[in-house]
């Protein structure tokens, strides 16, 4: 029977550096080399040297530092039970503690500048680009790399519907999440014979054929000049165009968008996702339409693509093919991936992070981009799962 | 059933009464898997039928079959392993809930109902595998013979009249190999028809009702435990000589 002894004892994965010796601070040190060497085009080869010297002590300490990670969670959950027993926060003040947070965005526009309101709404439109592409490649486990498309095509319908047809905002919308849910769901169906990396192919074709069609259709879609005049959303007569009104709608937007991703996570359908990331075929022994739940996850997930590129118009009021490349999918597939895939709130907190890192590094315009890159590299070498990730998966309804 | 010019299984006319334990034996590579596989829709047989009380299920999908009553296990475990052992048996009542897209969203009564009511049925399900005290762990981090337990646990909560358990007690020590024996004696008792493939014959003679025979995809033997044990063909192919 001895040849079955061998599957299946998956340990937890140790942590990288408790094998201690000289091993566990061999990897700091490649990274600060490598750091270094992507500084060294720029500044030459002494401040590479200082910064490898900077960078490696940096580094190595926190690799020590993290030898005492353990105890420093344990110390942080003692202190939290200790200050749940001792009543300071009740459930209560938690709940009112939550309340609060979502005050503090709603009287936001009253303080903050305008360009921080712009910085909010873009943040906004990311965070539910971010939320619809998670359930495709975070809770169902399929690599989507043109995720991008379904949120040209939702800005194109509302900017096609407004300019030609003058329809406003409201009523265009149901056509364009509508059209983009679609477009998920007629893509998926071929596509969903491949597994894995010849999805991610597919799916990177798709994204890239809508960009050259939208590039190309001089008469529908006006090719690289792309579509102006397009009008601002507006609430009976009043019209949303000012930043202040345009922050309230995208961050309705975002509310509606968590909450039913939440709700639709933490129920049968969000169980059957998961279930198919993890075994395929096993969850369809348990009775899961595993081809029907994939098309609903990229139906699901490009619906609210197309409500981003939706709003994202009506922010704009002008749509242009640049906007809907291969990077920006890549760009929101980091935030997903940086969070944490399959956590919600670890996806808010990415694409927090990749839209306002780029803009508070706008001081040093030069390095933000290698600053952003190193930073991934730096994310998947010492936190693989992401920042929020690796806790499992778990409902609590 | 040809697998790309081997055939896996030649020629097979197994019947399973309802309602009996009924153990598949055989040597490596005899068609056993493939047998689960067939009746599960995981493999299609390239020639006859599989009627499943009183049902035409040959070209059925995994999902459909599920659905009108069998269930299984693996032989190399296939858990939903970053799931909480209570999600795994959560997912597998998924055919007896109803509630959709737009219930999850709204969230009416009735949703509500229904989730508490998975809930309390995994619940039970765990009780009686004996892994209520690893409810809310990750599954993957489960000790095996709990892995086991759980796959069973999950297998049952399909609610079959048939299930299929693949090697249950491989690789398990003497006492979980007993407990599991009580388990499936109990999956019995709950009116539910065992097919089992196993190695341990101390566990196939223990509680099978009937054994068949497999060998290069032939049976070729079926019966009672003790007939099994005094056939010469079998104690040739398979047994060997004490």
């Amino acid at each position: 029977m001895d040849m079955y002894k061998e599957n299946n004892h998956d340990n937890p994965p140790a942590h990288p550096f408790s094998k201690g010796g000289m091993r566990g601070f061999l990897k700091p040190l490649i990274v600060a080399l490598w750091l270094s060497l992507l500084f060294l085009p720029f500044k030459g080869i002494k401040a590479a040297i200082v910064f490898f010297v900077i960078a490696s002590a940096i580094l190595v300490s926190a690799v020590f530092l993290s030898g005492y990670q353990n105890k420093f969670a344990l110390a942080i959950k003692t202190l939290r039970v200790t200050v749940q027993e001792s009543g300071l926060f009740s459930r209560k003040q938690i709940f009112v503690l939550r309340y609060a947070c979502l005050l503090s965005l709603f009287v936001m526009p009253l303080f903050a500048r305008d360009y921080f309101l712009d910085v909010a709404i873009l943040v906004g439109i990311y965070v539910i680009l971010a939320l619809g592409l998670n359930v495709v490649v975070g809770f169902t486990g399929l690599l989507n790399l043109g995720f991008v498309a379904f949120y040209a095509l939702g800005a194109y319908s509302y900017a096609l519907l407004n300019t030609r047809f003058g329809l406003g905002f409201w009523t265009a919308l149901p056509f364009s999440v509508g059209l983009s849910a679609i477009a998920g769901f007629l893509l998926a169906f071929p596509a969903l014979r491949l597994r894995g990396d010849y999805l991610a192919i597919v799916t990177l074709g798709f994204g890239e054929i809508t960009r050259l069609i939208l590039n190309n259709w001089d008469s529908l879609t006006m090719g690289p000049n792309g579509i102006s005049g397009i009008s601002a959303p507006r609430i009976f007569s009043l019209s949303l165009g000012k930043l202040s009104y345009f922050y309230y709608l995208v961050l309705f937007f975002v509310l509606i968008t968590f909450f039913i991703t939440k709700r639709v996570y933490s129920s049968k359908i969000g169980r059957a996702w998961v279930a198919i990331r993890e075994d395929e075929i096993a969850s369809s022994i348990m009775g899961i339409n595993t081809t029907m739940y994939k098309l609903y996850a990229f139906a699901f997930g490009a619906f609210w693509a197309g409500l981003a590129g939706a709003v994202f118009a009506g922010k704009m009021q002008f749509v242009s093919p640049e906007s809907f490349t291969f990077m920006e999918s890549v760009l929101i597939l980091c935030m997903v991936i940086i969070g944490g895939l399959g956590s919600i709130p670890g996806v808010i907190l990415g694409a927090f992070i990749l839209v306002l890192l780029p803009e508070m590094l706008r001081e040093i315009q030069l390095y933000r981009m290698l600053a952003l890159g190193a930073g991934l590299v730096l994310l998947m070498v010492f936190r693989p799962q992401g920042l929020f990730g690796g806790r499992g998966v778990s409902f609590r309804s | 059933m040809h697998f790309g010019g081997i055939k896996a299984i030649a020629e097979l006319d197994l019947k399973v009464r309802e309602g009996i334990i009924m153990s598949i034996i055989g040597p490596n590579g005899a068609g056993k898997t493939t047998i689960f596989n067939c009746l599960t829709g995981l493999a299609r047989p390239t020639k006859g039928h599989i009627r499943f009380s009183d049902r035409e299920i040959t070209s059925f999908a995994s999902h459909a079959i599920a659905r009108r009553g069998i269930s299984r296990t693996f032989q190399n475990i296939r858990l939903f392993k970053e799931m909480s052992v209570l999600e795994n048996v959560m997912v597998a009542q998924h055919v007896k809930t109803r509630s959709g897209l737009l219930s999850a969203i709204i969230r009416w009564k009735k949703f509500q109902d229904e989730e508490r009511e998975v809930r309390e049925k995994a619940f039970e399900y765990l009780d009686f595998v004996g892994l209520s005290d690893h409810v809310h762990g990750v599954s993957g981090n489960l000790p095996y013979g709990a892995q086991r337990r759980l796959e069973i646990a999950r297998a049952l909560a399909t609610d079959p009249s048939l299930i299929l358990l693949d090697e249950p007690t491989a690789g398990m020590n003497p006492r979980e190999t007993s407990e599991v024996m009580r388990l499936i004696s109990r999956i019995q008792e709950l009116g539910k028809t065992v097919l089992l493939i196993e190695h341990d014959m101390k566990v196939v003679m223990g509680i099978s009702d009937r054994i068949a025979v497999l060998n290069h995809g032939v049976k070729i033997a079926e019966g009672m435990p003790a007939d099994i044990r005094k056939n010469s063909v079998v104690i040739e192919a398979y047994l060997g000589k004490e």
